[in-house]
């Protein structure tokens, strides 16, 4: 074996360099994606986030043999806390995600969506509904889900449907919201569209309370007091919870406790945790389409990983993360590169029909501002423990109540 | 403006909760007092109560009432435990000292309870948990009433057990001089753990209380402890009876703030009496006057 010459260890030294400094990205192509996935997995919005971590959960599987791609999920906890749904993005990135999912809250996905922005890596959205992250002229940010404005409209237009479904029509509201960013802005949405839906009743009293909120008598005492007809009802889920349980304390009955396009009232902990009491309640909500066949694959997936979970109490939340990993892996096939800006132009040119996504809707296309628009909502009811689709009719699972019976 | 009953409603509401308020800021209250120890970790030994009536409920069937008791007993032990064999050390160090180990103590007991039973909130469902008492046209929460009862309960025996034990005398003795009680013979490090012992149970039934009116998450101490900070503040440091009155005073007010202005003015409203309150009686409702 002859002695290492300087010209040799040279040539050895070039090659060496030439295989760190060169752009990982040339190794990636044919490799995998990595998904930064940004939930809050625990904190107060835990459940949530664990339902949607569920749905991603379940996504590498699915898509392999559905597009023939592989994608590595990178999972992050934001801790249901902005600030660390910020530092958490930063990490992410410098872990090598080529794509961020995330991150269910409006305020934490706001957040994300800058550094996002700022590093120029592709956010896709997967639930939250804050209008302004897809109105900053962001190039990066992404989002199958529509904004608050938009789930407020469709819900609303969905209450006109169940009184004429029920032939019964409230003639006042009491309208009770977070008042966190989500539910602002779905409390600007439902005020701001109200007077141009020609509902049959008025809202006789607006009361906004802190979604951390631990006991709410006197809220529940102030809606009760206004004699009001009908719940309106924009929430969470442990103050949906800690909400209801007051009404039944305080006896209050109104027609129906309905919120026009909010979690909370179609989770499973909703339903466990107040028995009987969790039924009748209505979500007029974006929804999973139980026609599509990749539902169907979806669900069965899911039903394998997950056998002890009910796949209808994690529909919504786990079918939109599905989804938001579902684009990014489409985008990652068609790019043929994890290079963020070539990811980020095949996203923009996403065009999913209608009966290949998970969630319901027409066919998942992004507008210039990244924002895809008709996402659709249903009518669930709880019935029997269970969120039941009751309208619209072609997709009805079960027959609406409505008015709810009285509490005994 | 809403009718009167409704009114009415909120008053009695929050008199109830402000009595297990009352109960749990008592704890804090005491053993400032007699320690001179600032207890940051006040709300995460609430909440740890809580877990275990939750534990109880779940496991042996028991009624938070019935842990109530046991509750006590073992809180008793634990703080006696903790004060003579840990705190003690730090007593006659610096305030700064103090507190770092009082919120490293509040920090283990919140972080060791995320661990052990994850984030979600929990709950113990009696019988009569949503249930009401209706006089008329007022509906009275049942088990509002109930944890008040225990409250004013737990109240009146710690109350007789430090006006008519001599424990009780000689650790009153230690709070108002502690040189004198020591020249007098009096075992300090005993009756300061005693004291210790006395609060951590209070604390504990004021947890097992209020489990039935909220939802347990491992979270919830930090603002349980500022909670009772602002209620012995108000009520004046060291006065029990004081504390039972910030109690009341916080319930009331956030109730009829809640109701009469906007439910989000609730803490505001709370906060808003402290500042009053520092700036015109600064040593609260029943504290000592100024020398």
């Amino acid at each position: 074996m002859g002695s290492v010459t300087r010209r040799t260890f040279g040539v050895a030294a070039a090659s060496t360099l030439a295989i760190y400094a060169f752009p990982r990205r040339v190794g990636a192509e044919a490799a995998k994606l990595k998904v930064g996935l940004l939930l809050p997995r625990s904190g107060l919005q835990a459940l949530i986030g664990q339902s949607c971590q569920r749905g991603a959960d379940v996504a590498p599987e699915l898509l392999r043999q559905r597009l023939g791609v592989d994608v590595e999920l990178m999972n992050a906890d934001t801790e249901s806390n902005v600030d660390t749904a910020r530092s958490r993005a930063e990490r992410l990135i410098e872990e090598g995600a080529q794509v961020l999912v995330g991150a269910f809250d409006s305020g934490h996905t706001a957040a994300i969506a800058q550094v996002a922005e700022q590093r120029g890596v592709p956010h896709i959205v997967n639930i939250a509904a804050a209008p302004q992250i897809t109105e900053q002229g962001y190039k990066f940010v992404f989002r199958n889900f529509p904004p608050a404005p938009e789930i407020g409209r469709n819900g609303l237009v969905l209450l006109g449907d169940i009184f004429r479904e029920s032939k019964v029509a409230p003639k006042t509201a009491v309208f009770m919201h977070v008042n966190d960013t989500f539910g602002q802005a779905m409390a600007k949405g439902v005020a701001a569209l109200l007077p141009k839906l020609s509902l049959p009743f008025k809202v006789v009293d607006t009361i906004p309370y802190d979604p951390a909120a631990k006991d709410l008598t006197v809220e529940v005492s102030r809606a009760k007091a206004t004699n009001a007809e009908l719940l309106l009802l924009v929430c969470r889920l442990n103050d949906a919870i800690v909400l209801r349980r007051e009404m039944v304390k305080q006896r209050w009955s109104p027609m129906g406790v309905v919120s026009p396009g909010s979690p909370g009232l179609y989770e499973e902990q909703f339903s466990k945790g107040l028995g009987k009491y969790g039924d009748n309640c209505i979500s007029n909500t974006v929804w999973f389409n139980p026609k599509n066949q990749i539902t169907h694959d979806f669900a069965a997936a899911f039903k394998k990983r997950f056998p002890k979970d009910e796949f209808a109490f994690h529909g919504i939340n786990a079918s939109y993360t599905f989804d938001a990993v579902l684009i990014a892996a489409d985008a990652f096939k068609r790019a043929r590169s994890t290079d963020p800006k070539a990811l980020a132009e095949a996203i923009r040119q996403t065009n999913i029909p209608a009966t290949d996504r998970v969630s319901f809707g027409g066919p998942i296309k992004f507008n210039a501002k990244g924002q895809v628009e008709g996402n659709r909502s249903v009518v669930i009811q709880n019935l029997r423990g269970k969120p039941t689709v009751v309208l619209p009719a072609e997709l009805a699972e079960g027959k609406l109540v409505f008015p709810m019976p009285k509490l005994g | 403006m809403p009718a009167l009953p409704y009114v009415a409603n909120a008053v009695i509401s929050g008199t109830l909760t402000g009595i297990v308020y009352g109960l749990m800021a008592l704890g804090l209250s005491a053993i400032f007092g007699v320690v001179r120890l600032v207890n940051f970790a006040h709300g995460e030994l609430m909440t740890l109560a809580m877990y275990g009536a939750v534990g109880a409920f779940q496991g042996l069937a028991l009624d938070p009432f019935l842990t109530m008791i046991a509750a006590a007993v073992v809180f008793g032990g634990f703080g006696y435990v903790l004060q003579r064999g840990f705190i003690n050390r730090f007593i006659h160090r610096p305030e700064h000292l103090q507190m770092l180990l009082m919120i490293a103590l509040a920090i283990i007991i919140g972080n060791g309870l995320l661990l052990a039973f994850g984030p979600d909130a929990r709950s113990v469902q009696t019988s009569y948990q949503l249930d009401s008492f209706e006089l008329g046209p007022l509906l009275v929460d049942k088990a509002r009433v109930y944890a008040a009862v225990a409250a004013v309960v737990a109240t009146a025996l710690l109350a007789a057990f430090f006006r008519f034990t001599l424990t009780g005398k000689a650790i009153r003795a230690c709070a108002d001089n502690p040189i004198g009680a020591r020249v007098a013979g009096l075992p300090v490090a005993h009756l300061y753990a005693v004291t210790f012992g006395l609060g951590a149970a209070s604390v504990a039934v004021a947890g097992c209380a209020m489990v039935q009116l909220i939802d347990v998450t491992p979270g919830l101490g930090p603002g349980y402890t500022l909670l009772a900070f602002v209620i012995v503040i108000v009520g004046g440091l060291g006065s029990m009876v004081g504390a039972l009155l910030g109690g009341l005073a916080i319930g009331v007010s956030e109730a009829l703030a809640g109701l009469l202005i906007t439910p989000s003015a609730k803490s505001m409203v709370s906060f808003g009496l402290l500042v009053v309150l520092l700036l015109v009686r600064p040593q609260g409702l029943m504290g000592p006057g100024r020398r």
